[in-house]
C-alpha cells in the first residue's frame, strides 16, 4: 500500500502562542516566548530564562470532564490534551464520541513524565503515607499517560503509541502516524508530542552547560539559533499536534487539507564516528536526509525551505554543513533556512511537532518566518550557506516545501518532508 | 455527627468525582455510587483518602471495601468518628 497522507488539523501549546491563531501572528511577527524565571535565579542555575506557554490547567474546562479535571495535575500532560484536541476539533470532529473510532489511533511522544507529580509521590512514599496518593498518580506518572488521556477523551481505537527518541520524538511521531496511513493500517492518525520541563529537568541540562547564560538579563535576546553569539539552548516547554488522514477518506468527507507529508525517515548515527550520546554522527543525519528525500519521491533542489533542528549551540555549524551535503546545495543556491527555536528555545520533545505545526502553516501562508536574533550570523554559516538564506524578517514568498529535522541524544535523527496539496500529483 | 449531617458532608466528598451533579442533590442511603452516580471504580480510593481527611478518622481497608453504597459510608463513617470520640 502507499496511501498519500495529509494534514487536516493543528493545534499548539507554545511560549509564543496557544492555538493556530495566536501562534501564527507571533511566528509571523517574530514574537519570543522566552521569559525570566526568578525561581531559577534562586535555585542557582547558570540559565534562568525559558520558554514557558502561557497555560493553566483549568483552561482545558471545555477539554475534559470535570471528575478528569479535578486531579489532573501534570502540564506536560495538559500542554497535550490542549494541542491534541484542538488538532482534532480544527479537522472539523466533536470532541467526544460515543463510540470507538476504529480507524484512528493516535502516536503522541513525550520524554519525562512529571516530575513534580513523582517528587510529591516519593515525598508521601518516604514519610509512610503512601495510602495517601490516591488513583490519580500512576496514570499521570506514566510515559504514556499523554496518548491514554488524549484517546481516551476521542475514543480512539487504532494504534496507540507513546513514542520517546529524546529531541526527535516530535518528528518520530508524525513520521510514525504517517507510515501507519501510508501502509493501509490506519485512516486517520492524531500525532505529536509535549513537554513539561520543570526546574529538575532543567537543572539537570544546566549542569551539562549546554544552556544559555549570558542572556539572563534579556531574556527574548537569549535564543540565538546560527548566530555569532550563540552561547547555548534554551529549554521550552509546549505541545503541537496534528490530524493526518489518508488522502482519499480526506476527500471524502470534504476535509480542510493544509498539506501533503509525501515522506520522512529516521535513523541513528549509531554513536559511531563522531557520533556519541550526546553528538550526531554526520554520515547517520545526511543518511536520513537523503532517504526522506528519496521516499517522498522529490529532487532536493525543490526544497524552498529547511527548518532546521538549530538549537544555538556549536552543532549548529555541523547540522547546516550536513544539509549541504545530503541536500547537494550550498551558498546561494541553498534553500532558505529558519529555527522557530529562536523564538520559543528549545522544547525538546515537543521541538519537532510545534515546529512541523509552524512549517505547515509557512506552506499553507506562504512565508518564511524569521530568525530573531541573527544580527550577527555565524561567519562559517554565511560562508557555507549565504546570507540571503537566512531570513531575519518574515517574507513572504511562495513555499511549496519543507524538510524538516530534528536530531536528539542517543545519536537518533528524524526528517519529514512536506508539501502545498495539489491532488493532480 | 447523626447520619442526615454526614450524608450532607459526603455530597461534598463526592462532588468532584460525579458528572451527575443533579442527582447528588438528591442521593440517600440506597444510591450506589458506582451504578447510580457513574463514579469510576478506581476513584472510590480519592473519596477514602478525602473522607479520611474531612472526619478526621482512618478507615482501614477492610471497611473501605464496603464502601459501595451512600448507607456504607455512612454506617462506616458514624462508627469510625464514635469510635474515635
Amino acid at each position: 500500500m502507499n496511501n498519500r497522507v495529509v494534514i487536516t488539523g493543528l493545534g499548539v501549546v507554545s511560549p509564543n502562542g496557544i492555538g493556530i491563531p495566536d501562534f501564527l501572528y507571533a511566528i509571523q511577527n517574530g514574537i519570543s516566548g522566552i521569559k525570566f524565571i526568578p525561581q531559577f535565579a534562586d535555585l542557582n542555575f547558570n540559565c534562568q530564562v525559558c520558554g514557558i506557554p502561557d497555560f493553566e490547567l483549568h483552561q482545558l474546562k471545555n477539554y475534559v470532564t470535570e471528575t478528569t479535571l479535578y486531579g489532573l495535575k501534570s502540564k506536560g500532560i495538559g500542554y497535550g490534551i490542549k494541542a491534541a484536541l484542538d488538532a482534532w476539533t480544527d479537522a472539523g470532529n466533536h470532541i467526544a464520541s460515543e463510540q470507538t473510532l476504529w480507524n484512528t489511533g493516535c502516536v503522541f511522544g513525550s520524554s519525562v513524565s512529571d516530575t513534580e507529580m513523582i517528587k510529591n509521590t516519593i515525598t508521601r512514599v518516604d514519610s509512610k503515607e503512601s495510602k495517601k496518593l490516591g488513583s490519580r498518580v500512576v496514570e499521570q506518572i506514566m510515559n504514556s499517560g499523554i496518548t491514554a488521556y488524549i484517546t481516551g477523551r476521542l475514543g480512539l481505537g487504532n494504534k496507540i503509541i507513546n513514542n520517546s527518541g529524546a529531541c526527535a520524538t516530535g518528528t518520530q511521531a508524525i513520521l510514525l502516524g504517517y507510515e501507519y496511513i501510508k501502509h493501509g493500517m490506519a485512516k486517520r492518525m492524531v500525532v505529536g508530542s509535549s513537554e513539561f520541563v520543570d526546574a529538575y529537568i532543567f537543572g539537570a541540562f544546566d549542569s551539562m552547560r549546554v544552556l544559555s547564560r549570558k542572556f539572563n538579563s534579556h531574556p527574548e535576546q537569549a535564543s540565538r539559533p546560527m548566530s555569532a553569539s550563540a552561547d547555548g539552548f534554551v529549554p521550552s516547554s509546549g505541545a503541537g499536534a496534528l490530524v493526518l488522514e489518508d488522502m482519499e477518506y480526506a476527500l471524502g468527507h470534504n476535509a480542510r487539507i493544509y498539506a501533503e507529508i509525501l515522506g520522512g525517515a529516521t535513523n541513528s548515527g549509531g554513536q559511531r564516528n563522531g557520533g556519541s550520546m550526546t553528538a550526531p554522527n554526520a554520515e547517520g543525519v545526511i543518511k536520513c536526509i537523503e532517504e526522506a528525500i528519496e521516499i517522498s519521491k522529490i529532487d532536493a533542489q525543490s526544497i524552498d525551505l529547511v527548518s532546521g533542528h538549530l538549537t544555538a549551540t556549536i552543532a549548529d555549524k555541523l547540522e547546516i554543513q550536513n544539509w549541504t551535503k545530503a541536500l547537494g546545495r550550498k551558498g546561494i543556491n541553498f534553500p532558505k533556512i529558519n529555527s522557530l527555536k529562536s523564538m520559543i528555545g528549545h522544547s525538546l520533545s515537543a521541538a519537532g511537532s510545534i515546529e512541523l505545526v509552524a512549517a505547515v502553516l509557512q506552506i499553507n501562508n506562504n512565508f518564511v518566518h524569521p530568525n530573531i536574533n541573527l544580527e550577527d550570523p555565524n561567519p562559517e554559516i554565511v560562508d557555507l550557506i549565504g546570507i540571503v538564506n537566512l531570513p531575519v524578517k518574515n517574507l513572504q514568498m511562495e513555499v511549496n516545501v519543507i524538510a524538516k529535522a530534528n536530531f536528539g541524544f542517543g545519536d537518533v535523527n528524524a526528517c519529514l518532508i512536506i508539501s502545498k496539496f495539489n491532488n493532480n500529483g | 455527627m447523626d447520619r442526615i449531617a454526614i450524608l450532607n458532608e459526603l455530597k461534598k466528598v463526592l462532588a468532584p468525582y460525579t458528572e451527575r451533579k443533579e442527582m447528588l442533590e438528591s442521593i440517600n442511603e440506597q444510591t450506589d455510587l458506582i451504578k447510580d452516580l457513574n463514579i469510576n471504580s478506581a476513584n472510590l480510593v480519592d473519596i477514602i483518602i478525602e473522607a479520611e481527611s474531612r472526619y478526621k478518622i482512618e478507615i482501614d481497608i477492610d471497611s473501605a471495601a464496603k464502601m459501595f453504597t451512600v448507607g456504607a459510608c455512612i454506617d462506616v463513617i458514624y462508627l469510625k468518628i464514635n469510635h474515635t470520640a
